[in-house]
């Protein structure tokens, strides 16, 4: 998919037959000029240099009033994203309705709660303290406390968590001493988290929230070592559709060891000795990085990018983990299982590919899918014509060798960055500097992460934080043959005929990744995109009106 | 099991919701002002609300839902909203250019105590209004009542905003129809159509939120009340309100404003509700029923008598939206059906709560009704003593799969099949609908729990 950098500075800046920077002149034309100098940062015509460097882009800044964007808020990035998957916490909103209802089930996780002892599983509930105006008044604290006990009383979890929403952090509440409270009171683990819709920009907000959370409370707290070779984390895999179940499958094959993944198809009690394992990766670079650089910096695990959405970067990704571990047994059983896997998969995608190669695409989702679905369609002969993120920031864009440039504004200062420090105890480095030194060379890389746009074409158009205005103009510009974002564009987007594949929801399929669900995918664009719907949209005598007067004359 | 905690011993709780059988009133706002054409609906609060709401209307729809947002962050939950909305208005009548913006607020906003009239008459002074155009509000704390009063909320802002009076007087009758469906909309303009009778309603999301496929996306499609004529509703003859929590308010604040007599009725589900408000219009507007009325209601009649025998005595649990399952509950027990279990989260009154009790008077079974109450509560009932059918929302399948009972989806939201958006509930023809989902699930069952040897062919 990516073009050796040194070729491209030679094909001519050009996005099919447009020129990038009038199409995103004409994106901005139609704001009141302050909102168009602001989104003019945001996009960008990406070009990337022979040594990877690509044009700066406004990103985690705040969201327009009245532009409508897809973004959704900290509450949803923190109980929504992070939390909500874990199957054997009962997750407490506590606020009006509202938030815990919308959040009810709503985002595919799947899990499969008969993996763990006790077989805990309150995802298919939702539990709120259904705040009325008297709290708001007088405070919620009293009721919270109410709540956590009857939650106690009914179910008798091994955890509880509390998520605060908007009127929770204004009338003041302090659901951090309640949960404190609490905890001494009932003996289990009780926890909360000030995640108020309105902090921070977006989803991205809360995603941190929640891993200082899980790190300050959990992760630490149980120093079992599990049994196996290879004891790795899987981070930022949510499981939707299944995803998780895959991957799953594919380090089983290999003898790999899951200690735990954050938050797919999960336990807390996983969470809890998830410091026991000696490699995290990270699927969702934005969602969970901080984990990741917390657990390196009080534990001494190193972390490592992967990326199992895409038959080739699946296969990377398992030689990654292969590579790491230093083992020959390893990683010939790793050889063995792709080469096992990897000609079903080609074959499916050969016998699909004719029927979509040359067919365009674009991308506008998440903080890590907008870059690595763009896998999956180049497999499939496709192009991304632009792609751009939800809610991501500078590093998920141009990488993070861009971090130590990054500005930190008032929105982002106001969430808390944890001090960590080497554990006395079980600081333990996993690599020595020489090793670490010796596998970089070898191709794994620590703590990296290039972004998404060194490996976008040049001349694509890379927009953070698209409005519906622009949807609409990119549509009408360059009618793509599918369009990627989530439930709200999609049928926006598929009234102009042109289909819209959700990758939050995955459409209520999947699972995409691995092996197995990449030719999922390839199936599912293949439907999508020879479709025959728009052959449909109009009658016959729409078509040909001049019918009816000939009928009429006879 | 999917709901596997939940046990049959009820202990009672007094702070923990669990599974909601309503959500905040902000989505209703929201729905309602689809329904004025051209309108874009705005959410005065944190971008989360508006998120939310917009995607739990779209997977109940799978139609566009457009609206925006002030989308606050800390410092204007600090200093107030007010320089969001300001901008966020300039930039919606500059980019999106609706002839309406409905602002609702959120909790976010009412807590801090924002004022909305006082925002958008800077926004007029500072020349932000194009001319012929509107800003309308409706203050709606999520932490007050349900969806439900956030529909009432914004309804009776229309007619706060737009009904006039001149002291001329129209033909034309009023119809609120409450928090339904947009085919029940359809349904209840054919009815009065059928009648004869010339009706203004509102809100209308019909041809809004079930429009065509045509290769044309309408940022603001066809249908939904306009402001001339939410303007001439106060030259109406008179207003019927369908659903006293969803439309009593506005159909009275009408009343109120304008002199515009009105009657406050249950929804048209089921035969006698329908009766009512077909009488109820014949009455009010001086016209006849016609024979094509007739010939409805007698087909339904006809039905029911057929096919009563798989319905009576039936067990029923309910979980839905107050004004419904009053209605709902009527035409079961109508059907010698026995509603036993009802629930719904929206607070709606002890005066309601009465009116429900009433209309399953004479069930001889032990009744359960709980308002407010959560579907916990209800699936709690259910393992104590068990029930022949569900009729609720797509979140009553849990409850439904784990103890092995039919369902029938009815209310919001349906998240998992098609229907609601196309084919009404409403009036004669909709509750032959409404007959033959129960029949289908009801029937499907027997079909499947019956041995070899009963099975039957002719049913």
């Amino acid at each position: 998919m990516a073009i050796p950098a040194e070729d491209k500075n030679q094909v001519p800046v050009m996005l099919e037959d447009l020129d990038p920077e009038k199409v995103k002149n004409r994106l901005i034309k139609k704001y009141p000029p302050k909102v168009a100098r602001k989104r003019a940062k945001q996009i960008v015509v990406n070009k990337v240099d022979s040594d990877g460097t690509v044009p700066q882009i406004g990103s985690n800044v705040r969201t327009v009033p009245g532009l409508i964007s897809q973004r959704g808020c900290c509450y949803a990035g923190c109980k929504g994203v992070v939390l909500g998957p874990t199957r054997d916490i009962i997750n407490i909103t506590h606020g009006p309705v509202g938030c815990g209802f919308y959040s009810w089930l709503t985002r595919r996780n799947q899990t499969d709660p008969d993996t763990t002892p006790g077989g805990h599983n309150f995802m298919t509930y939702c539990f709120t303290t259904d705040m009325q105006e008297e709290e708001i008044i007088f405070g919620g604290e009293k009721k919270l406390k109410q709540a956590i006990l009857e939650a106690y009383d009914n179910f008798h979890p091994k955890a509880i968590a509390v998520f605060s929403t908007c009127p929770v952090g204004l009338i003041g509440d302090d659901v951090h001493a309640v949960c404190r409270e609490m905890k001494e009171k009932l003996g289990i683990n009780i926890f909360g988290f000030s995640c108020e819709g309105y902090k921070g920009v977006s989803q991205s907000a809360g995603h941190h929230i929640a891993n200082n959370g899980i790190f300050t409370h959990v992760v630490g707290t149980d120093d079992t070592v599990k049994a196996g070779d290879y004891k790795i984390n899987l981070l930022g895999e949510y499981n939707i559709g299944g995803d998780a179940f895959e991957i799953e499958r594919l380090f089983e094959a290999c003898g790999i060891t899951l200690v735990s993944t954050y938050s797919g198809n999960s336990s807390i009690d996983a969470f809890a000795n998830s410091h026991t394992a000696d490699l995290n990766l990270i699927m969702c670079h934005r969602s969970i990085n901080y984990v990741a650089e917390m657990m390196e910096k009080k534990y001494g695990l190193p972390w490592t990018k992967v990326n199992f959405i895409g038959a080739a970067a699946t296969a990377k990704s398992l030689r990654k983990i292969a590579a790491y571990f230093e083992d020959q047994k390893l990683i010939d059983r790793v050889e063995h299982v792709i080469a096992e896997e990897l000609p079903v998969v080609e074959k499916a995608c050969a016998e699909i590919r004719p029927r979509t190669q040359g067919k365009r695409a674009m991308l506008f989702v998440g903080g890590s899918r907008a870059h690595h679905y763009q896998e999956l369609f180049a497999e499939l002969g496709m192009k991304t014509l632009s792609a751009g993120y939800e809610f991501a920031h500078r590093d998920d864009y141009e990488g993070r060798r861009v971090l130590p440039d990054i500005k930190v504004d008032a929105d982002s200062r106001n969430i808390q960055e944890l001090q960590v420090e080497p554990d006395p105890i079980k600081f333990n480095p996993r690599k020595n500097e020489k090793e670490i030194r010796a596998l970089t060379v070898k191709g794994v890389e620590f703590a990296g992460y290039r972004g998404m746009m060194p490996e976008m074409e040049n001349g694509s158009l890379v927009i953070d934080d698209i409005s519906q205005h622009e949807t609409d103009k990119m549509i009408a510009m360059f009618k793509p043959d599918i369009f990627c974002a989530g439930i709200k564009e999609k049928y926006a987007v598929q009234k102009h005929g042109i289909p819209l594949k959700q990758l939050h929801s995955y459409d209520y399929g999947g699972p995409y990744a691995g092996f197995k669900g990449a030719i999922n995918f390839y199936k599912e664009i293949d439907r999508m995109i020879n479709s025959r719907i728009r052959d449909y949209l109009k009658a016959p005598w729409q078509k040909a009106p001049e019918l009816a007067a000939k009928y009429g004359c006879d | 099991m999917l709901l596997r905690h939940t046990t049959k011993e009820i202990k009672e709780r007094k702070a923990l919701m669990v599974n909601p059988a309503k959500t905040c009133q902000p989505i209703g706002a929201m729905y309602a002002a689809l329904g004025v054409h051209a309108c874009l609906p705005h959410s005065h609060g944190s971008q989360g609300c508006y998120a939310y709401h917009r995607s739990t209307l779209t997977r109940h729809y799978k139609e566009p839902v457009m609206a925006a947002t002030s989308a606050f962050t800390e410092g204007a939950s600090v200093f107030g909203g007010q320089a969001n909305l300001l901008q966020a208005i300039d930039n919606i009548f500059t980019v999106y250019e609706p002839e309406v913006i409905a602002v609702h607020t959120t909790c976010l906003s009412e807590t801090i105590g924002d004022d909305i009239p006082q925002i958008v008459k800077k926004a007029e002074a500072d020349g932000k209004i194009p001319a012929g155009k509107y800003v309308f509000h409706a203050n709606t704390p999520s932490y007050v009542g349900s969806h439900v009063t956030g529909f009432s909320n914004m309804t009776k802002a229309m007619v706060d905003y737009f009904s006039e009076k001149n002291g001329r007087k129209t033909n034309a009758i009023n119809l609120i129809p409450g928090f339904v469906e947009p085919a029940d909309m359809s349904e209840i303009k054919r009815m009065a159509a059928a009648l004869g009778v010339d009706v203004i309603m509102f809100p209308d999301t019909a041809n809004v939120l079930n429009g065509p496929l045509t290769g044309k996306f309408k940022m603001y499609p066809e249908g939904g009340v306009t402001i001339e004529q939410l303007k001439l509703t106060g030259w109406s003859t008179g207003t019927i309100a369908l659903g006293e929590m969803a439309s009593g308010a506005a159909a009275k604040a009408l009343d109120a404003k304008c002199k515009v007599p009105c009657r406050v009725l249950n929804l048209p589900i089921g035969l006698h509700d329908t009766d009512i408000f077909i009488d109820t219009l014949h009455r009010m507007a001086g016209v006849n029923v016609p024979e094509e009325i007739n010939l409805e209601r007698g087909q339904l009649v006809d039905a029911i008598s057929d096919w009563q025998q798989y319905l009576y005595g039936k067990r029923v649990a309910l979980v839905g939206d107050p004004d419904q399952l009053l209605s709902l509950t009527r035409f079961l027990v109508a059907l010698d059906m026995k509603p036993v279990y009802m629930v719904t989260g929206s607070p709606a009154g002890k005066k309601y709560a009465q009116a429900l009790q009433g209309t399953v008077a004479e069930i001889p079974d032990q009744v359960q009704i709980k308002v407010p109450g959560d579907m916990f509560l209800l699936h709690q009932w259910i393992k104590n003593e068990p029930v022949d059918l569900i009729i609720g929302n797509t979140y009553a399948k849990y409850i439904a799969r784990d103890e092995d009972i039919p369902l029938v989806r009815f209310g919001f939201p349906i998240l998992d099949r098609l229907g609601h958006s196309y084919f009404s509930t409403f009036g004669y023809r909709g509750a032959l609908r409404l007959l033959e989902k129960m029949l289908n699930a009801l029937l499907d069952r027997k079909d499947r729990d019956s041995s070899d040897i009963e099975f039957e062919l002719v049913m």
